[in-house]
């Protein structure tokens, strides 16, 4: 009847187009696709298959493509990696899955030395198209060997392209740009974050929804201090922004969501908006890429619109302790970020 | 007690030779006191391992917890025939060792649930455990060419080195032959002997570790011994272990084939020791568990004072940065 059709359309005109979508589910999304756009593409690494996945973010891909496309590899870093990066010069789109970033450390010679620097090597003639992925930096309780954030020793490599999502949207959208990449990118997840959903707007949503790597986001605006974060971090800043908001303080997040390239002309446009600057990482602070923010901050033209120096947060320079008293407090907490803005604005 | 058999021989497994003219014995001695001793080590960690479980699941563990259980007869087996000023290295599922090479329940329990009577200090977890000779608990493997690496050495330096292979037909969640060509392990030191051991019986493991040891020590050079064994729980507490292999493989390993089982039978049906006693035995280690898992949830976590240190070995104190500038922390050796 014709009522019941009004109040049918009503009642779909109120379902929310948005909906929350895990950072897993975004990953998996992503993968799903480009296997299904482009048959060069395919996922190796162990337990990818057959096991769904150590994290399960390759659930039901082995089921839908077979032997073929997802690949199980026995426990040989060095070898699967070098076999991937192989596979990518001979015009294959290979996703080489680390099972954490710390076992790359067993394949790093592949990354550098096979994969960034050939197309140098070869003036062009060689490109590798090859996205190395897995979880990065610290988890829950997993210790010094399982902890490591690893993205100022891959950033630091001229040839790579390193990505760092921090939630859904970025998830999908960078790792569909990194799979449809020519070039080696290392792309940098978090297993904290797997399971926590966020809201993806319906062109998310779409097979051809991508976000550009190289870009940053501000996450949200203001106008007293500048944040600038990448991964799990970016939270935490909201988070603190939130707080100090009801003191009076507007930060301005940025969430830089690629490493390298870094899109230092957001950070610069912001921080001459707001002239303070602080950075929040996961990672140690030598060599870091908060370290390599202050610099190119200082070689440009934003340092003349600092009022104070640019305050670095970061994890506690040791290896990763496994009592939990003792991880809780090797790590930024929002607490941590906001004494930090308010030593930065002198408040 | 002296009525029992104060000693019995027993026919063992034989084990498959790789470059070898001859073996392990076919035999094994035991005396009652052997028997006991082995006895009380398997099922010290068996139960250790089992708290380790339960304290896993009320989330006083955490992190992760890869369980030894049904592996037993390999580390006791293997220290009955080594020395504690031998050096003995392994992986991530190294409770067992940590236990065998001397290390107490209660330091054990106490470094898994992260406190600072741990092995660690609460500092390493569970698999960064350490004792005198016992080089830990190591995270993260290489398992093929840093291994092959480490053959070619030693065979060319004829160094004296055991590569043991504890064989639980399992990578993760991997079965050996969707991850190896050959799984013949055993063989896979090519140019250097290896011996093939049935990883179940503690005194097949014994006579194989003695055979072996001796073959280092006469300055043969190295040697790789395969124990053919397996695991009761997953691969760590994250994985439940039956999405790669079925209940049934696991129930008839236990019923057929337990280590502390077998020993026990043995014992028994040779009167070498009675019921009562290794009751008594049992009711023993459960008491010295419960105990260490009570020392393991009320011992305090590591002071913030100990944050920083342990960087570096006997080196002068120095500063360690903390989450921002102003934080300047403290380490010492």
């Amino acid at each position: 009847s014709p009522l019941f059709h009004k109040f049918l359309k009503e009642a779909l005109n109120k379902v929310p187009k948005d909906k929350c979508v895990t950072v897993r589910d975004a990953l998996n999304q992503a993968m799903d696709e480009e296997l299904e756009r482009d048959e060069r593409v395919f996922l190796l690494g162990e337990e990818v298959a057959q096991y769904d996945g150590a994290y399960k973010v390759s659930r039901g891909l082995w089921k839908k493509y077979g032997d073929k496309r997802i690949i199980d590899t026995p426990i040989s870093e060095m070898g699967f990696a070098g076999i991937a990066v192989g596979a990518a010069m001979a015009g294959l789109r290979p996703i080489c899955e680390f099972m954490t970033f710390n076992f790359s450390m067993q394949a790093i010679d592949q990354v550098i030395n096979s994969a960034a620097k050939t197309c140098y090597m070869s003036a062009g003639l060689q490109a590798v198209p090859i996205v190395f992925r897995g979880p990065n930096g610290a988890s829950a309780g997993v210790a010094a060997q399982h902890s490591q954030c690893f993205a100022a020793w891959y950033a630091h490599c001229p040839g790579l392209k390193v990505v760092s999502p921090w939630n859904s949207e970025d998830a999908k959208g960078l790792l569909k740009s990194s799979i449809r990449d020519d070039n080696p990118v290392v792309f940098l997840e978090n297993e904290l974050l797997y399971g926590v959903p966020f809201e993806m707007s319906e062109e998310a949503q779409s097979k051809d929804f991508t976000i550009p790597i190289g870009k940053a986001k501000v996450e949200r605006a203001g106008s007293h201090i500048t944040l600038v974060s990448h991964s799990r971090y970016v939270g935490h800043c909201l988070d603190a922004a939130a707080v100090l908001a009801k003191e009076g303080i507007e930060c301005e997040v940025i969430n830089l969501r690629t490493i390298r390239p870094m899109d230092v002309e957001s950070i610069e446009a912001s921080v001459m908006k707001t002239n303070h600057l602080v950075t929040v990482e996961g990672g140690w602070p030598q060599f870091g890429v908060g370290a390599e923010i202050c610099a190119r901050i200082m070689e440009g033209s934003a340092f003349n619109y600092l009022d104070s120096p640019v305050t670095r947060v970061t994890g506690v320079d040791i290896p990763m302790p496994y009592a939990k008293i003792l991880e809780d407090h090797s790590l930024p907490q929002i607490k941590d970020i906001i004494f930090s803005v308010k030593k930065t604005l002198n408040v | 007690f002296a009525d029992f058999t104060p000693q019995a021989t027993f026919d063992i497994k034989k084990c498959d030779l790789h470059r070898l003219e001859e073996g392990p014995p076919l035999k094994a001695e035991l005396t009652r006191d052997q028997g006991l001793q082995y006895y009380r080590t398997m099922q010290t960690v068996r139960r250790m391992e089992l708290k380790a479980d339960q304290l896993y699941k009320q989330k006083i563990i955490r992190g992760f917890c890869h369980l030894y259980d049904g592996q037993e007869a390999c580390a006791a087996g293997i220290e009955a025939s080594i020395n504690p000023t031998d050096h003995l290295i392994t992986a991530y599922r190294a409770h067992g060792y940590t236990y065998t090479r001397g290390v107490s329940i209660k330091e054990i329990l106490a470094e898994l649930t992260g406190r600072k009577g741990g092995v660690a200090k609460g500092k390493g977890g569970s698999m960064h455990m350490y004792a005198p000779h016992f080089y830990g608990g190591n995270g993260i493997v290489g398992a093929q060419g840093q291994l092959f690496e480490s053959f070619n050495m030693a065979a060319l330096w004829k160094l004296p080195c055991i590569f043991i292979c504890e064989n639980n037909k399992y990578g993760m969640g991997t079965s050996v032959e969707r991850a190896s060509a050959s799984i013949d392990y055993y063989k896979r030191g090519d140019f250097i002997p290896g011996i093939r051991v049935d990883g179940m019986d503690v005194l097949c493991v014994r006579e194989a570790t003695k055979f072996a040891a001796d073959h280092c020590r006469s300055g043969k050079g190295p040697i790789v011994m395969e124990l053919q064994t397996y695991r009761y729980h997953g691969h760590s507490m994250s994985d439940p272990g039956v999405s790669y292999r079925t209940r049934e493989e696991i129930q008839e390993v236990r019923t057929k084939s337990d280590p502390i089982s077998m020993l026990k039978e043995r014992m028994l049906s040779n009167n070498m020791a009675s019921v009562e006693e290794f009751k008594e035995i049992d009711v023993d280690i459960r008491k010295q568990v419960e105990e260490a898992a009570q020392f393991a949830t009320s011992d305090p976590e590591p002071p913030l004072e100990d944050l920083c240190n342990h960087i570096f070995y006997n080196n002068p104190p120095l500063e360690v940065r903390g989450t921002n500038p102003w934080s300047k922390l403290k380490s010492v050796s």
